[in-house]
């Protein structure tokens, strides 16, 4: 049978779910955020790179901390399997 | 300037290096000592393979020609590896699962393990990535001539080729070693990926190291650099919406589809976690790598000559500034780059071509099938040795008769292209169960022909294939299908006209493939189980009841795995069934199981076809599949029956708790009327007796004593008849063996003499009542007199017990279509909620009051003959004052007609 999810979840839980939504919206925002510079139309290379690396660095920074909540949500069956044929996930 | 000798010995020694580090690593895996080997950075490392001697060289040469452009190559990925919880992590859990050996393998097994599929995925491959590989060899030579020749900004080497020869060779010779060591465990490769990351170091720090000479040590700091940005030719970012829309797509889409990022993105990944930790840590290795390239860029347009190389400033900038140390550095990052990215591709490449074209083919020729003697295994690693080699001589080959002149991004880009026709397949198959074989393969040719159409055939130049009158007017003067502007519509960017294109028909006839194609059983099964791949990490069953030989079992997987690891595994097997030896039951699950060990091996495809071959015929059929569809929903038929059943068990619990505690309420009311009838017989006993003995003794009494004590005696013999006439008449009620004179009459009659009945006797209740005629004016057809008998109760029991200081009694007639309801309400204070239940019970009183005088026994009797009436009798709640109401048919029901 497939796992149910729950409809309410405790606070922990929410905060889980709202991070896995922020994991999926924050490529979206990425991608608006780099496709901007098209709405100017370049301007100068020099404010350019700064405006560039800055959103880089945010992507970055809310990446760290979305995989580190993260991390060790998803409960992760398969064990590893770098050594021998006869442990792996099957 | 630094010998050219002391370079090539430093570069060998960089390569004994790695071999040092590949050997190291793969001996401590040998020993089971994984540790940090497989930790979160390694991966992350071992994910620079994205960044080639392109990115290394080629995006400083990028910039310096189109400024900000080349960021594109490198925000693409970033949104991919941010936006892991998307994509990546779905297809780390199917490459997992499935034991996925590479994209070809990935399409083949989730369109119902087609060989096809994986034939088309890998031919494209080859193609795509054989110009790539072109592309490290020219750079590596390239970066060689600078060191060798007088004139290091602008190297002309006649033995170019040979420089290129020995680095093929070197680089077949190490993936070779490194590459192929065993076909075992999902295809990891400990010695390559622990070198790669050592090399993914390397690159960076000669990257930093260069940027932080350009800009500390040629330039004043960060300020004086942007300064020399704004006064450099690149000052003004001219955007192009269009191509920056389209490399950035390009960028992201080629990151999972190129064949070596999914080996070390999907194939050699340990653990999920690491993606996690990767999301971050990748983007921020690309942001370092990128950080310095304008300054470099700008460094070098700015002080070296007009007309030098700019792809090759990396190097050549530390050079004229006489940094002789640093060049060499950044000589071996530019070296790593293109090794590891050659080295991944050429083992990526040689599992598919080993997998879906060596195999196949030897597997057929083979015709009696797997079970007869020949190491498979040998054959295997043969096989992908040989395609190591090929493929790097074909690199070679494409380096040698291309001529190496053309800007390398150029041919970077053309290569994403063709490697991205996969991603509509890709992605549908993960996330569409709709997608079909058919659709797959459609598309994957569609696009990839497209490409080869617009942009990679084109890029040899005019007179190859394609000569200049067809790239100007299309093939024969048909201007619709011009190589760059097809269906005549001109003005776009070659490399944006060729992506939207390709990607569009491809995903289209992907779509349209799929919509009207019909997929086999495998198919849907692979299909729900990628798609749905969180919901069962578990093993689907492609295998149902055929019997199989353990020992034909054995002897393939032996010839497989090699026989240690083949005979742990049926032996782990056989002690799990519960029996002794290497000869497990070949039960479907076993089979499944072997089938994913072998498929980390050979790869789906071939090691369905290898099982089928001893096990004969197809394995899955649609009856297989109801099958599997009637379980699971048998199961769930059982569970939600279990779940009504309880729930019918907690209300028939309920229930006898309420008849349970109806039933004491009962017997503590028959107790207390056994005393009061008791009572109530005994006193007029009592007077009776009394009076009787009186009358006995005759004497001294007067005339008018007797008539009186008589008509006491008289009197109380009445109130016992009417007494046991209540009893018997409620036993003959109950026992249905009343006779009901039916006739027509009207309601307003029966009303009119209950009343005059009630007032005219002797208890002449002081009740005041109102009544509606206009609505009592029906005729109904019953039993007048037992009707009536109901109504002077209810009158009766609101003049007993109406407690207002002013009774009123309010009689309403409502006719519904059918029936008749009659409500009795009074202006008393209405029954609590917990007697209501109990008013029509017999012997049932709500007070003690001696003024009743009753036995508890009219409305049980009134309720008796509603019901023989056809009708109801029933409390009134929530009026706020007592109310009863009578609900009658107002014609005679036909089955009690027919009694």
């Amino acid at each position: 049978m497939q796992t149910k999810h729950p409809l309410f979840v405790a606070q922990d839980g929410y905060r889980l779910r709202r991070a896995k939504d922020a994991a999926r919206l924050l490529p979206v925002l990425g991608a608006i955020l780099i496709l901007m510079p098209i709405l100017w139309g370049g301007g100068a290379t020099r404010l350019g790179i700064v405006f560039v690396f800055a959103v880089w660095s945010g992507l970055i920074i809310g990446a760290f901390f979305l995989s580190r909540r993260l991390k060790n949500s998803d409960a992760n069956p398969a064990k590893d399997t770098s050594t021998g044929a006869g442990n792996g996930p099957v | 300037m630094v010998p050219f000798n002391l370079l090539v010995i430093v570069c060998l020694l960089y390569v004994g290096l790695l071999f040092l580090v590949a050997y190291a690593a793969e001996k401590r895996a040998q020993q089971g000592r994984i540790g940090w080997l497989r930790s979160p950075l390694v991966y992350t490392l071992s994910l620079s393979v994205y960044c080639t001697a392109w990115t290394f060289y080629g995006a400083v040469g990028y910039a310096a020609r189109s400024g900000l452009e080349f960021v594109t190559i490198y925000l693409g990925p970033t949104l991919v590896m941010v936006g892991w919880w998307w994509a990546l992590r779905k297809l780390v859990r199917i490459g997992r699962t499935q034991r996925i050996t590479s994209i070809a393998d990935l399409i083949s097994s989730r369109y119902g393990k087609s060989n096809s599929l994986g034939v088309i995925v890998t031919m494209m491959a080859v193609i795509g990535t054989t110009p790539y590989i072109a592309l490290q060899l020219q750079s590596v030579s390239l970066s060689f001539a600078v060191f060798a020749s007088d004139q290091p900004l602008n190297p002309n080497l006649p033995d170019l080729n040979a420089t290129a020869l020995w680095v093929a060779a070197g680089l077949a010779f190490f993936t070779i070693i490194f590459g192929t060591r065993s076909l075992d465990a999902n295809e990891r490769h400990h010695g390559v990926v622990t070198a790669i990351a050592l090399e993914a170091v390397v690159k960076l720090a000669a990257l930093l190291a260069v940027g932080t000479f350009v800009v500390w040590g040629v330039a004043d700091g960060p300020i004086d650099i942007l300064d020399r940005i704004e006064a450099s030719p690149i000052a003004i970012w001219d955007i192009q919406p269009d191509r920056w829309i389209t490399l950035t797509f390009l960028a992201a889409v080629a990151f999972m589809c190129l064949p070596r990022m999914f080996q070390v993105l999907v194939v050699e990944n340990v653990s999920e976690r690491h993606l996690a930790t990767a999301s971050w840590a990748f983007p921020l290795y690309l942001l370092l790598m990128s950080l310095f390239v304008v300054p470099i860029a700008v460094v070098g347009l700015s002080t070296l000559p007009a007309g030098t190389n700019p792809d090759l400033f990396v190097l050549t900038v530390p050079l004229a500034f006489d940094a002789g140390g640093l060049a060499m550095l950044s000589f071996l990052g530019g070296f790593s780059s293109a090794t590891s990215m050659v080295i991944v591709a050429a083992i990526a490449i040689s599992t598919m071509v080993s997998n879906h074209i060596v195999m196949p083919i030897w597997l057929s020729l083979r015709g009696e099938g797997a079970t007869m003697s020949g190491d498979v295994r040998q054959i295997v690693l043969l096989s992908r040795r040989v395609s190591i080699g090929a493929v790097l001589a074909l690199g070679y080959l494409y380096f040698r008769f291309s001529g190496g002149g053309t800007a390398l991004a150029a041919i970077g880009l053309i290569s994403f292209t063709g490697v991205v026709q996969v991603f509509p397949a890709l992605i549908g198959g993960i996330f569409w169960r709709g997608s079909t074989r058919i659709g797959a393969a459609g598309g994957l040719i569609t696009g990839f022909t497209v490409w080869a159409y617009t942009m990679f055939i084109p890029s040899f130049g005019e007179g190859f294939i394609m000569s200049a009158a067809m790239l100007a007017d299309g093939p024969w003067g048909i201007d619709w299908l011009r190589p760059h502007g097809l269906f005549g519509i001109d003005g776009l960017d070659p490399l944006v006209h060729a992506v939207f294109w390709s990607m569009a028909l491809n995903t289209l006839v992907f779509i349209g493939g799929s919509l009207l194609s019909f997929p086999n059983p495998l198919e849907r099964l692979q299909g729900a189980q990628f798609v749905n791949v969180f919901e069962h990490s578990d093993a689907g069953r492609g295998w149902f009841g055929r019997a199989a030989e353990a020992e034909d079992l054995l002897v393939m997987a032996q010839r497989i795995m090699g026989p240690e690891q083949a005979q742990a595994l049926f032996q782990s097997e056989s002690n799990a069934q519960g029996r002794e030896g290497y000869l497990p039951d070949a039960t479907p699950d076993f089979i499944e199981k072997l089938e994913r060990e072998l498929t980390g091996s050979v790869g789906s495809a071939t090691a369905h076809a290898m099982l089928g071959q001893i096990i004969g015929g197809s394995s899955v059929s649609v009856h297989d599949l109801m099958a599997v569809a009637d379980e699971t929903a048998q199961m769930l038929e059982y569970s939600s029956q279990l779940e009504s059943k309880s729930q019918e068990l907690a209300r028939t619990a309920r229930q006898l708790r309420d008849a349970n505690q109806k039933l004491k309420e009962l017997s503590v009311q028959k107790d207390a009327f056994l005393s009061q009838i008791s009572h109530e017989l005994r006193t007029p006993m009592t007077s009776i007796r009394a009076f009787s003995e009186i009358l006995m003794d005759g004497s001294g009494r007067n005339q008018k004593d007797h008539q009186k004590y008589s008509s006491i005696i008289h009197d109380e013999t009445i109130r016992l008849t009417r007494l046991l006439d209540d009893l018997l008449d409620l036993s003959v009620l109950e026992n249905g063996q009343v006779t009901l004179n039916y006739v027509t009459a009207n309601l307003s009659e029966v009303l009119e003499r209950a009343i005059a009945a009630v007032a005219s006797s002797e208890v002449g209740y002081d009740i005041k009542i109102n009544r509606d005629t206009n609505s009592e004016n029906v005729m109904v057809e019953t039993d007048t007199d037992r009707l009536r008998q109901v109504f002077i109760n209810l009158i009766t029991n609101a003049g007993k017990y109406c407690d207002a200081g002013d009774p009123k009694l309010e009689i309403r007639v409502n006719t519904k279509t059918g029936f008749l309801q009659i409500d009795f309400v009074d202006n008393g204070c209405g029954i609590p909620k917990k007697s209501q239940e109990l008013i029509f019970e017999k012997f049932s009183r709500l007070s003690d009051q001696a003024s009743a005088g009753g036995a508890g026994l009219g409305l049980a009797i009134c309720r008796e003959i509603m019901h023989r009436l056809g009708g109801n009798i029933s409390y009134l709640p929530g009026q706020g004052r007592t109310a009863f109401r009578v609900t009658m048919p107002q014609r005679r029901a036909l089955e009690k007609a027919a009694e």
